[in-house]
């Protein structure tokens, strides 16, 4: 899209004016190649890695703002308590399993939407258009959707369907007591899914179609091709839509806070270290359990990193 | 499943092509408008629920034809929903600016005029994505009190501006990547200084990237809760952190609460209908052009 500008490239050319500084590009110094990009680099330096530097300060010290006159090193004890903690290791279990399973289902569904959207039909564009509307619900109101509109063993959509459906008999399940975190699991597909088939349907489209004819020709069938063709020609899509979705749903936060408020065992680390700081103000316990997100994050980035890497170097000249 | 249906004829039409009958390509029709559906059903629900009466919203069964009403959003506007939603538009579109006022020299410097180490500055700027917020938020909170900073919008610009920034770079490089090298030595050898080449040669080859950088930057702002609800009280609060507050009305409120979801979603639907294809350049960070 952004490649077909080339055209309009040569300006007109002063006169006398070219000789002095041909070599002006080549020949410029380090610094004045820096220069653009240290604002940025130091923005981003002083607001991320700073604060987690004094987390890391913190989650070795005993403080809690309930008992400021307690202040004082802590060794390891807050570690200590982050891991023989059932609720931190209940939120670590959460975490994982919320982000494993939106980020699976969503590629999935993604995929399987993908696959029906790369085709000629009528009113594809209006299915296309649908299919974005709820990646573009504010997380908050789109929770408030689900918890209310939805979820409510009272007068929710769900139970309303079952309802006008079944008849007076129908269950009315209370679906969040009973799954709270399926509900929450349910709500982020539903806005995750969206974001998935995007890009999955961008790779799709950048098949090249020659060859997939050639096989049909030859007698290949669907699933032959999908399987040979379009599924490795999908992996770097299928992995860079993976990962950016972990990156944002292992980081949930709204979801939790609105459907359960962390309640009946659905607590993630995020909110887990957010009750821990901002209402229980137990600071150095908060920072020992930022620390143990981070190293965690560390060890699944490095693997995210490393497929983030391996598909640059493809996509890089 | 059929992967890859074009509407032609075959050779064989008997054996293996049967994706490419008719009947299957109206089964196939059908499931994706049937799909397409299913995902907006609750946003439809949502707006139709927003335009009821309380009493006709939070019924079972559902009553989807009661007569509209404005109620929800009389509610809504009557809750003092402007300051929020200007805090919102500040910092989203300040941050955004902002955002792309650091990104383009930075990406500029890690493709057109790379430095040393430009991929290690690349994946810095990625592996910061992964720090979760939440790791740092603490420190942020104790020097935004020492500081005076708590409830002060600027301190959500500022924020902001760090949470995108190494997406908008990423996006950015993607592009000026793009930008054809015979360009850059044509305007060098008319002696055009860095701020002119960038400005006249490099911003328009890459405008559908900062447009795209900018939309999902705004949208990334706007939605975002746990800065603003930890960092921000009655005077800086989003809009986000205003919705959660709706939570705790007694009686009935789904349709209040629908008018002030939609009402929130508004701008960022808009601008993502209104820029379908850069929606996909966004989030793919560049990388889906």
């Amino acid at each position: 899209m952004a490649s077909d500008t080339v055209a309009d490239a040569p300006a007109k050319r002063p006169p006398g004016e070219n000789t002095a500084r041909s070599t002006r590009l080549a020949k410029a110094g380090d610094w004045s190649r820096r220069a653009p990009l240290l604002p940025a680099l130091i923005f981003v330096i002083v607001l991320t890695q700073l604060p987690f530097l004094a987390t890391l300060v913190v989650s070795f010290m005993n403080w809690n703002a309930y008992y400021p006159e307690e202040r004082g090193f802590a060794g390891f004890d807050n570690f200590v308590r982050v891991f023989t903690d059932s609720n931190t290791r209940n939120a670590v279990v959460v975490t994982i399993m919320l982000t494993v399973l939106v980020v699976g289902i969503s590629l999935v569904l993604g995929m399987l939407i993908a696959l029906l959207l790369d085709r000629k039909f009528l009113g594809r564009g209006i299915v296309r258009t649908l299919m974005i509307t709820p990646f573009l619900i504010v997380p908050v109101a789109a929770a408030l959707l689900w918890k209310h509109a939805l979820y409510n063993p009272e007068y929710g959509l769900l139970n309303g369907t079952l309802k006008a459906v079944l008849g007076e008999d129908a269950p009315q399940p209370d679906w969040i007591s009973n799954n709270p975190l399926i509900s929450i699991v349910a709500a982020l597909v539903w806005q995750w899914t969206p974001f998935m088939m995007l890009i999955l349907l961008a790779g799709l489209q950048s098949r090249p179609l020659d060859v997939v004819e050639a096989a049909r020709i030859d007698g290949a069938s669907a699933w032959q091709i999908f399987r040979t063709m379009t599924l490795p020609h999908m992996r770097q899509y299928i992995e860079l839509s993976g990962l950016l979705g972990a990156i944002y749903v292992v980081q949930n936060f709204d979801h939790v806070f609105t459907i359960t408020s962390g309640g009946l065992g659905t607590a993630n680390l995020p909110y887990f270290i957010y009750q821990t700081f901002y209402t229980a103000q137990d600071y150095g316990r908060a920072s020992a359990a930022g620390v143990v997100v981070v190293i965690g994050t560390i060890i699944i980035a490095t693997a995210a990193l490393r497929t983030a890497f391996s598909l640059f170097k493809e996509e890089a000249r | 499943m059929s992967a890859t249906t074009e509407t032609r004829e075959t050779r064989e039409p008997q054996a293996i092509n049967h994706h490419k009958s008719p009947k299957s390509h109206i089964l196939l029709t059908l499931a994706a408008w049937l799909c397409g559906l299913l995902f907006a059903l609750p946003v439809v629900w949502m707006i139709i629920t927003s335009f009821h009466k309380e009493e006709d919203a939070a019924t079972n069964p559902p009553s989807v034809f009661a007569p509209l009403s404005l109620d929800g959003y009389r509610s809504f506007f009557d809750a003092g929903p402007w300051p929020p939603l200007l805090n919102s538009l500040t910092a989203s579109v300040l941050s955004t600016i902002l955002v792309l006022l650091l990104a383009f020299p930075a990406a500029y410097a890690l493709s057109i005029r790379p430095v040393k180490a430009w991929t290690d500055v690349l994946f810095f700027f990625l592996s910061t994505k992964m720090l979760p917020i939440v790791a740092g938020i603490l420190p942020i909170y104790l020097f935004a009190q020492k500081a005076n900073l708590l409830d002060n919008i600027w301190l959500l610009i500022i924020l902001y501006t760090s949470m995108n920034l190494p997406i908008a770079v990423w996006m950015l490089r993607s592009f000026l990547a793009e930008v054809p090298v015979e360009m850059l030595e044509a305007a060098q050898v008319d002696g055009a200084s860095l701020t002119m080449t960038l400005r006249k040669v490099i911003a328009p080859v890459v405008m559908p990237g900062i447009a795209a950088a900018a939309l999902i930057c705004f949208i990334f702002s706007w939605n975002e809760l746990l800065l603003a609800r930890v960092l921000t009280g009655t005077v800086a609060g989003t809009a986000p952190v205003f919705l959660t507050g709706f939570v705790t009305s007694q009686g009935l409120f789904l349709a209040k609460v629908c008018a002030a979801s939609f009402v929130v979603s508004l701008p960022v639907l808009a601008a993502g209908f209104a820029a379908q294809d850069k929606l996909v350049q966004g989030l793919s960070m560049g990388a889906v052009k």
